[in-house]
């Protein structure tokens, strides 16, 4: 089966959570405070030990190493971390120029200072370093919660425009019930220790992404 | 040569000074004086024991006491090296990673040097084994604990880095390279200060001991510089294998950090 596929997971204390999120779909999921978005978004990444499944086009994560595994499930953590001088020291290779301008720098950001950046700055610059490794799943935790009306649009776009060229599965939490039901195809409520879907939302979505954007 | 031989009225008179120290230490509100009478007290006791140990040691040469009293030498610097973390693994890790690396450079470093070097018979001749042993494991286990002291410590207030790097899919061993580096070089650095200012700014302890016990500065100084190197490789390659297996640690099979294998001390 192509895309992600989680079976009967159990993480911390919560679970079984099953979830299939097909290729190029992105999902939704909300939560009160302290419910287990992130430890749910860690579990898939499997950066926390879990039981359970999960699959990515048909390779199950134990089959491979965490960091094969890791380079294609990338999660955005919600504070990106940053340990060298300048922001082009964080890539691998020359950051992607049209990548860039979508999500409104200059093409100079390269030698920027790190400690200079605004958190906004570095969320959107997180989110080119994660996507630099072309993951064919995207676990995005609040990937615009540090972010002003313009940049949250920004990034809305050109996450749309990746996911149609790139086609990826994404799980996208967020606290903004009009962000999930803009951007999502289904969305789900993660509660009382197990996800719940969120069929208000399900309805008024058609289409992966709106084609009028 | 003949020795001054100290009397117990001579070391009381040192004595004083620590004393002296500890009363200055109450009227300063130092909050120190028991841990210096304490250590005042260690220093003499344990001095005096091994001495007696030596002596009795000399007289009866044999491979099993020498066996017996490395180990002996070797838990109490493991127990020194896990105490001296604060943040240390639990379980056997805490006393495990240290002691495995301690004793592997300093057996093995002293082993070269009673067999290749001095090439003395038998090569466990406790005058020369003891206190090569010992010199190398209490230099191995300052250098030990810096490291690992460091990595620990380093690798918790840096986590969200560590994880940050693992959710880019870097490995492990790249992902803890940094501070796998700083940590190796806090464990060296004492050492290899100390070779630096040798001779210039202090007599080492050993030479010093010779001279005073009436050897030719010569042959001291020979004796000095072999004992130099023989600390820095075991100090440098025992901070290197217990920070690399301490680092190691920090990691399971799935590479992901684990932090909850630490706990701290206090």
């Amino acid at each position: 089966m192509n895309g992600l596929k989680i079976e009967n997971l159990y993480f911390h204390t919560i679970g079984p959570v099953s979830l299939s999120v097909a290729k190029s779909e992105c999902v939704g999921i909300m939560g009160p405070s302290g419910a287990g978005k992130t430890l749910f978004l860690r579990a898939i990444a499997d950066m926390d030990p879990h039981t359970g499944k999960i699959f990515l086009n048909g390779t199950e994560s134990a089959q491979i190493s965490g960091h094969q595994w890791r380079r294609q499930v990338g999660l955005l953590p919600a504070e990106s971390s940053w340990w060298l001088d300048t922001v082009g020291e964080h890539f691998d290779k020359n950051i992607n120029k049209k990548w860039l301008s979508a999500v409104g720098f200059d093409a100079d950001v390269a030698k920027w200072e790190i400690s200079r950046l605004s958190s906004g700055e570095r969320q959107r610059l997180a989110l080119l370093r994660l996507l630099a490794n072309r993951p064919e799943c995207l676990l995005l935790d609040e990937p615009t919660a540090n972010l002003d009306p313009e940049n949250i649009t920004r990034v809305e776009k050109f996450l749309e425009t990746y996911q149609r060229e790139n086609k990826p599965s994404v799980i996208w939490v967020s606290h903004d019930s009009e962000q999930l039901s803009r951007i999502s195809t289904r969305c789900f409520i993660l509660k009382n220790k197990s996800l719940i879907i969120n069929h208000k939302s399900q309805i008024t979505n058609e289409h992966h992404f709106p084609d009028t954007v | 040569m003949n020795i001054i031989s100290l009397t117990p009225s001579d070391l009381s008179i040192a004595a004083l000074l620590i004393v002296a120290l500890s009363f200055l230490s109450i009227r300063m509100n130092l909050g120190m004086t028991r841990q210096i009478i304490v250590a005042g007290l260690r220093t003499t006791i344990q001095l005096l024991l091994i001495g007696f140990v030596l002596k009795t040691l000399f007289s009866h040469v044999h491979i099993g006491w020498i066996t017996l009293i490395s180990f002996f030498m070797l838990m109490v610097a493991g127990r020194e090296v896990m105490i001296r973390q604060k943040r240390r693994f639990s379980g056997w890790w805490g006393f495990g990673v240290g002691t495995l690396s301690m004793s592997v450079s300093s057996f093995s470093i002293t082993i070269l040097a009673l067999t290749v070097i001095i090439n003395i018979r038998p090569w466990y001749e406790p005058q020369y084994a003891v206190p090569l042993l010992g010199m190398l494991l209490g230099n191995t286990m300052s250098g030990i604990s810096i490291g690992l002291d460091r990595l620990t410590q380093t690798a918790y207030d840096q986590r969200a880095i560590i994880e940050a790097r693992l959710m880019l899919g870097h490995e492990w061993t790249r992902a803890i390279e940094n501070i796998r580096k700083e940590s190796i070089k806090s464990g060296m650095i004492p050492i290899i200060n100390s070779m630096t200012v040798a001779g210039l700014v202090s007599l080492p302890g050993m030479m010093t001991g010779q001279i005073l016990g009436g050897n030719p500065p010569m042959e001291a100084v020979k004796y000095q510089i072999l004992i130099m190197f023989l600390i820095a490789g075991g100090t440098g390659f025992g901070t290197m294998a217990a920070v690399w297996l301490g680092s190691r640690r920090l990691f399971d099979e799935r590479q992901r950090l684990r932090l909850d294998r630490l706990k701290n001390a206090n």
